[in-house]
């Protein structure tokens, strides 16, 4: 088995998340809402948080977005990450409600700040793609 | 206060002894754990046969059956794990062993936990992670550092916090170590000049506001009022205890990250703070030493607020106060060093420096303390804290 310390980490997609990251694959965030009271869900699930309705289709997100929280990560966890660090670990809060995780790239690490405005692009990797923020 | 006869007491503590990362290599961390287990009963001054539960948290891989079996203990009547959450479950460890305690399904409940990562996998590293890693790893974040960095970062942005303020936990609980021959950074001393010059980890947070690695494996015996009345050491009371989470907290800082906006920038414990509070009977101002679960500074400076301490970002001011300090502050915290400078056992060490306090027995003794706090990991979940009384 490869070790997971030297190459950068793919998602895995369940039951649930699939869609998500195939959406993700094909360039776009997409939400699952809830059929009964358009509740977003998110990690993606079949139920609702909200009101235990069904999910039903994905929506497109607006890909809007502000810095919620961030850190610089000066330690990389393995070798991997080496050659990005330091970099920035962030919670992006998206227009439509969620909260995601996403590295800020595409400026300095000192530029970024809490309630800084990004906007959602696509990382590669593998034969998926991540989203990320780059400032808006 | 009146003490019903089944009331959980605290008549034993053991420890391994605390060494650096990777220090303890002659022994396995089960054999250790076995060990830390054993000196518990020995402190009470009870056989190990008389034990017949077992708690732990943390998915301790040290499971309570194996341990049994290994200790010899004949009968085993209460087994269970709090669930996840890092650190958050060694006060929720003791308040699995106090259900048991007072609902008279076991007679003496020890609960521990063992940590030697120098024999396993080191935090940190990247790893295969649970579903809601697929959201964090891919990301580059894999350990704690990072994962309460983004709260303590969001609670500085939200309040008067500044890195003084984190130095003055790192500073305080370091002057304690160095009073405490048992811990492993007793006797190295920290200035905040070195503070200050330490690398970064995670941005806010340095090198000293990281608790250490280390090895060492700790536990707690607790038993009946009954049966503490005819035991060798002080007993002390354990006046309430509590654990749980906060809506939509899931996994947290650790996986999900969705909490609501208004609890993010907290340790998770506002609620349960509250009714530990209220079941013993007692108030903020009525506890003379704590030890608060500090794997980062930044989230200590949290726990003085949402127990009630102080008020919403006054943390800062309270330190910075003195407030803090064994010599003369009016809340001594970590008073053997905690786990930035003591040991890292994932709080159970912070349980037994609890006991310790109110046995007097301390190494940074406060003067006739009779209550303290003892809280479990900070923003993560579930968490969890236990109120210590000495009648």
């Amino acid at each position: 088995m490869t070790d997971p310390a030297n190459v950068l980490p793919l998602p895995t997609p369940n039951a649930e998340s699939q869609a998500f990251w195939d959406a993700c694959t094909d360039g776009r965030l997409t939400f699952a809402r809830c059929t009964a009271c358009d509740a977003v869900q998110f990690p993606p699930q079949k139920s609702c948080t909200a009101c235990g309705g069904e999910t039903g289709e994905a929506s497109e997100a607006s890909g809007q977005g502000t810095v919620f929280t961030f850190t610089i990560n000066h330690r990389a966890p393995g070798p991997a990450f080496a050659e990005r660090a330091p970099y920035v670990i962030a919670l992006i809060d998206l227009a439509e409600g969620p909260r995601l995780m996403m590295n800020v790239i595409n400026c300095a690490p000192e530029d970024v700040t809490i309630g800084m405005p990004v906007r959602i692009c696509f990382e590669p990797r593998g034969d998926m793609a991540l989203p990320q923020a780059e400032p808006a | 206060m009146g003490t019903s006869a089944r009331a959980p007491h605290i008549v034993g503590i053991g420890q391994s002894a605390y060494t650096r990362w990777g220090g303890i290599q002659d022994r396995s961390q089960f054999q250790i754990t076995a060990e830390a287990i054993v000196a518990a009963a020995r402190d009470a001054g009870l056989p190990v046969s008389a034990i017949d539960g077992l708690t732990s948290f943390s998915n301790d891989s040290n499971e309570g059956p194996v341990m049994q079996a290994a200790l010899g203990i004949p009968e085993l009547r209460w087994s269970a794990m709090v669930w996840g959450g890092g650190g958050g479950g060694s006060c929720g460890a003791v308040s699995l062993a106090c259900a048991a305690i007072e609902s008279g399904q076991a007679e003496v409940v020890v609960a521990y936990r063992g940590l030697c990562q120098g024999q396993g996998r080191r935090y940190g590293r990247a790893a295969p992670t649970r579903t809601h890693g697929n959201f964090i790893a891919p990301y580059g974040l894999f350990a704690p550092p990072q994962m309460l960095a983004l709260m303590v970062q969001r609670f500085m942005h939200l309040y008067p916090i500044t890195e003084d303020h984190l130095a003055e936990i790192a500073l305080s609980f370091r002057a304690n170590a160095n009073r405490n021959p048992l811990a492993v950074m007793g006797d190295r001393t920290l200035t905040k000049e070195q503070y200050l010059a330490s690398r970064w980890i995670a941005e806010p947070l340095r090198l000293y506001d990281c608790c250490l690695e280390t090895d060492g494996a700790a536990a707690v015996l607790i038993t009946t009022a009954e049966r503490a009345r005819d035991l060798v050491q002080q007993r002390v009371e354990v006046l309430a205890s509590a654990h749980g989470s906060g809506a939509g907290w899931s996994t947290g800082p650790l996986g999900s990250q969705n909490m609501p906006n208004d609890t993010y920038a907290s340790t998770n414990n506002r609620r349960l703070a509250k009714e530990l509070f209220a079941r013993a009977g007692l108030t903020p101002d009525d506890i003379d030493v704590a030890q608060i679960y500090d794997h980062f500074s930044g989230m200590v400076l949290m726990a003085l607020e949402d127990f009630g301490f102080c008020g919403p970002g006054e943390s800062g001011d309270f330190v910075a106060e003195g407030n803090i300090r064994h010599d003369g502050g009016k809340l001594p915290l970590n008073t053997s060093g905690g786990q930035l400078s003591e040991a890292y056992v994932h709080g159970v060490n912070l349980i037994i420096e609890g006991v310790r306090q109110l046995r007097g027995t301390s190494t940074a003794q406060v003067a006739d303390a009779r209550t303290c706090l003892v809280t479990g990991g900070l923003g993560v979940a579930p968490t969890s804290a236990i109120l210590l009384g000495r009648n």
